[in-house]
Parts: structure tokens; sequence; C-alpha cells
């Protein structure tokens, strides 16, 4: 029953609806296992496949050469000797300046930034679609209409001001505030994914609980958070990864001591001193990319859902 | 915390204190801040905002500005090539994945992954798969055209279609589910009556079946027309605006006067101007979409 209502939720701000695979095939029947038509159509798919994936080749096999190796070689080319010795450089010592600590330091940044800012996130953001789809007040449309808007303006409108208000109370530079950035920047899609959600719930529901004397939190805490956990994972999986991969508000709001792990590996490698160490820097830049990656896999139709509401992040 | 016995006005109460965050987010950062920023585009901010007016002169030396000039050339470019390939390759990957195939999971799996990476991840790789020595050029060289040249990233002319071949890479699996998600709400018998009257598939497609995913079009003209003007961390990541100025965009500009050349004017005149773009793509769907409600 949940599952339908996350589908609905998903439908309803135009979204696949990934529930749906009992349909019946499109085009003509096809004939034989080995027709001309399924060869061309599975060989296409197959050859678009190789496109997808030869990065991600490229990337491990890279990571696992030595630089020897790499200078007689090309990128394809499978390790012929495997070495280890990449990722552990690029983990514990790779150079950010003179900080030579390596992608771990940038990884535990992310860290504390990813979980604080994605429980605030979610919780300011599930509280506010409750409150618009069950607490309906006058005005309140107009204001999530904004939120909506806020989506769609360009980050480098608001880039500056934020700064400011960042600096008047004390925060900018800190992992508090960008904490705060992200919850403020998070919220609109989040918004959008729960009111959905909560609008889509029987409304007997909420007056039943109404009627036996249940208020605003009590049937918050008792009866929709209960009720609702697939889309808190649909909002957790845009956040993590939203966060995760932020790049622009980790370089504008916090100092180097605190740069998130895509700043640091984007200093890693396009650092203009020293020799180029392709492998380490194949190897950082699969590290940056495994939480994503492993929640990506890991989360796999919820993800679908996900990324389709949380595209509008851009 | 529970409030109680319900009573219009403390249930009103409530609500309105839990959507504090919220109303702070839309009048405070979204209109404050945006309006802020518009507002300081007409004065003289250097090192420091000050309210000094100056008119249009940001926006004067702005569009004399060449790199300002170049980066919207370039954005021009990588937008609207952009948006034709995203459109054809995700509405052609889509049209497959609609043959009712088999492992349709394992492929959508495949073509969506990069979709969870960063851009940051996405254009370091493909910088890597560029580089002429040890990448694809060196490859073709290595079997022994001694002449083949692609350096997309080293040559002034093609670098932005660099930067777009990691873009297309990274996105256009989206595109692809979200066109599926489309051709799936597609009633059969709107197929089988074209198969009855002898409609060949490709002639159903382009007639009859793209007419109706016009709403899904449209959604996906947004989205990424949204992510296009948007476009900053793959470009620092895979070639940080050059060669040159051969791939400087203006989310780059904007970044670059406000924080590093310490010009907050020009930054502040350039980032409207990328708000005005949004807006021309924006507002008219906000129209479309929401159209019986009061929008503001």
């Amino acid at each position: 029953m949940t599952d339908i209502a996350t589908a609905t939720a998903a439908a309803s701000i135009g979204l696949p609806e990934e529930t749906r695979t009992d349909d019946g095939p499109r085009g003509p029947r096809p004939v034989r296992a080995l027709s001309r038509r399924n060869i061309m159509l599975y060989g296409t798919l197959i050859v678009v496949s190789i496109y997808y994936l030869l990065p991600l080749y490229v990337m491990v096999v890279t990571s696992l050469k030595g630089m020897p190796e790499i200078r007689v070689g090309n990128v394809f080319s499978p390790p012929l000797e495997i070495t280890f010795q990449p990722w552990v450089k690029a983990w514990g010592e790779a150079c950010t300046g003179l900080n030579c600590d390596g992608l771990s330091r940038g990884f535990w940044n992310s860290v504390r930034i990813t979980i604080p800012s994605v429980i605030v996130s979610i919780a300011i953001a599930s509280v506010n679609g409750y409150g618009l789809a069950n607490w309906r007040f006058k005005g309140d449309n107009f204001f999530f209409t904004i939120l909506i808007f806020g989506a769609f303006i360009p980050y480098q409108v608001m880039l500056y001001p934020v700064v400011i208000i960042l600096r008047e109370i004390g925060l900018y530079g800190s992992l508090t505030g960008l904490v705060i950035v992200h919850s403020v920047f998070g919220m609109p899609i989040l918004t959008l994914l729960f009111r959905n959600y909560f609008t889509s719930l029987p409304e007997e529901l909420f007056k039943a609980a109404r009627v036996d004397g249940a208020g605003y939190w009590g049937i918050y805490f008792r009866i929709m958070l209960p009720m609702s956990l697939p889309i808190f994972v649909v909002a957790m999986i845009i956040q993590v990864t939203g966060i995760w991969n932020d790049f622009l508000f980790g370089t504008v709001y916090t100092k180097p001591d605190f740069w998130p792990m895509t700043v640091q590996l984007n200093n890693i490698v396009n650092s203009v001193q020293g020799v180029k160490e392709y492998n380490v820097n194949m190897a950082a830049t699969l590290l940056t990319g495994l939480v994503p990656l492993v929640i990506y896999f890991v989360s796999g139709k919820l993800f679908v859902r996900g990324i389709a509401a949380g595209a509008v992040k851009g | 915390m529970a409030s109680g016995r319900p009573n219009q006005l403390f249930r009103n109460k409530t609500a309105k204190i839990a959507a504090i965050p919220m109303i702070l987010t839309a009048m405070v950062v979204f209109i404050g801040g945006t309006g802020w920023t518009v507002v300081y585009s007409f004065t003289k901010s250097k090192l420091l905002p000050k309210l000094e007016w100056v008119g249009l002169d940001q926006y004067e030396r702005l569009w004399n500005t060449n790199r300002w000039i170049v980066s919207i050339e370039n954005l021009a470019v990588y937008g609207l090539s952009m948006l034709v390939l995203s459109f054809v390759i995700g509405f052609l990957l889509a049209a497959l994945m609609d043959q009712k195939i088999r492992f349709e999971n394992t492929f959508r799996t495949i073509m969506l992954y990069p979709f969870a990476l960063s851009f940051i991840v996405t254009g370091l790789v493909w910088q890597w798969l560029l580089n002429p020595e040890f990448g694809i050029q060196g490859i073709v060289r290595d079997l022994g055209w001694e002449n083949f040249a692609f350096d997309p990233l080293y040559n002034a002319d093609l670098a932005i279609f660099g930067v777009m071949l990691a873009a297309l890479w990274q996105g256009s699996g989206l595109v692809m589910v979200l066109m599926l998600a489309g051709l799936r709400g597609i009633d059969e018998e709107i197929w089988k009556a074209a198969r009855i009257d002898g409609i060949p598939t490709w002639k159903t497609y382009l007639f009859i079946i793209i007419p109706m995913l016009r709403p899904v079009f449209i959604t996906a003209l947004v989205l990424i027309t949204s992510g296009i003007i948007r476009v900053y961390d793959l470009v620092v990541a895979q070639t940080s605006g050059g060669p040159g100025l051969a791939t400087e965009m203006p989310a780059k500009y904007v970044y670059d006067y406000m924080f590093r050349a310490q010009n907050l004017g020009q930054a502040f005149a350039a980032s409207t101007m990328m708000l005005l773009a949004v807006l021309v793509v924006v507002v008219p769907w906000a129209m479309m979409e929401f159209g019986g409600r009061k929008n503001d």
C-alpha cells in the first residue's frame, strides 16, 4: 500500500511510475530469439552500455597500475601488475596545498557535513510537507510557490547574500554554516516530495487521529512518520548523494580545513605543481565516487524515484 | 509536545511555528537574497558591497567584457547542442528500452549510474579519457594512424564538445528514464490502432507518440535547460575554463568575479543575467503547468 502511495507521489510530480512493468509489449511482436531485429536491438544496447561503462572501467584499471606502466600503455589496457599503492597514496598521502594527509581528510569532512545536513534538511522538509498537506493556514501556498521557484533560481544569484547572512550570525566558514546552507537549498525539492506524499495519504487517517485528540506533533510522530518510511528513504537518497556530490557550496562556504571530498579531490587532481600521478588521481576520483555509487547500486529502484524527483536540483 | 485539544487558533499557531524555517527560507534567502543581488547589481560594489548607484554601468561593462561575451557564446553552443543531443539520445534510448527487452533493469542501471556521480568526478574521468597522450587519441595513434587527432580538451575549437561528451555521459540516463516513463504512460490501444491502420513503427513514433509525450518533453526541457545554465563544477574539474577562454561559462564568470577578482558589482550583474535567462524558461513553463493557480 505504501508502495502504491509512493508511486502516486512520484507520478504526481510528473515522474516515472516505476512499478508498472506488467504492461504488454510495444511495437511488433518479436518472432524468434535471434531475429535480425533482436540482434540489432541488443547489439545497440550493448554498444551503448559499453560507452557508459568505459569510464568506470578506465578509472578502475588506471588506479591499479603503477606510473611506469601508465607511461608506456594507454588508458584501456588492463594492468599487468596490480598495485594498490595508488589507493593508499590517494587516501593517506596526496597533497592539497600544504596538507599532505590525503583524501581521508576530505572524506571525513564530507561525512561530518553530510550526516547532519541530511538529518536537519529532512526533518525540516518533512514537517513542511506535513503542514502543507494537513495543517493549511492562510498564505502557506504563497510561501510554497516561492520555495518551488527558488529551486530554479541559479545558486550564483544567492551565493553572496548567504555569505553575508552567515557572517552576520558568525557561522561563515564553519561546518554548521554549511549544514544550514544545505538544509536551505535542499528544502524546495524535499518539501515538494513530502507534500505530495502526505497529500496522497487518505484524509480519514488524519481526521480519525484528530477525533482521538492527537495534535500537530502527535499525528506527525505517531501516524505520519511510521507510515512514510519509504518516502524518507527516497529523501535520504536524494540528500546523501546531492550533498556528497556538492562542490559549489563546499568551496564558497568552508575554509580549506573543512573542505568536503569533492573540493579536495579537484584540488589534488588539478594542482599544477609536481608530476601528475594519474593512477593516484584516478584512485582518488573513484574513492570520491564510491559513496554515491554504493548508494545507487544498493537502493536500486528507490534511487530512480529519488533522482527523478531530485533532478529539479540540477 | 502534543498540542492537546484541537482548537482553531491553537492549531494554526503550531502549524505556523513549524513553518518558520520554510517561511524564512522563502522570504529571506530566496526572495530577499535574489532581490539583494539584483539591487546591488546597480551599484559600484567592488571589494565590499556598497550602495553607490551607478545605474546600468555594471551591465554595460559586462557586455563589453570579452570574457563574458565568450562565456555566453560558449553557453549557447554548449546549450543548443546539449539540448538537441540530450533529447535525441534520451528518446532513442527510451524507445529502445521500451521494446519489451530482457534485462531491462540491468541496462537501465548501467545507463543511469553516471548520474549518481558528481560533476567533479565526471569531469576528472573525462579529462583522463581525453588525455592526448594516453587516452583515445593515444590509442588510435598506437594502432598506426600517427596523425590521428582527437584532443578536444587541448583544441580551443573542440573543447566545448569535450565537456559536452562528459555531460551527456553523466546526464543522458536521466533523460532516458523520464522519457521511458512517458512512453510507458501511453495507452496500448494507440499502438494497436496504429498497427491496424498499417502505419510503420517509425511513423507512429514521429507523428503519434512524440506529440503525445509533450508534457514529458516539457519537464525534460526545463530540467535540462536549468542544468545547462548552471553548468559550473564540470567545467572547473575538466578544463578550468581553458584552453584560453574556450570553455568559460557564465556561472564560472560569476564565481571568479565574486571570490577571486573581488569585483562584486560585475558578479552581481552577471548573476542577474543568469537569473533572467532562467526566468525566460521557467516562467512560461510554470504558467502552463500551474495555469489555474495564481503565481508570484
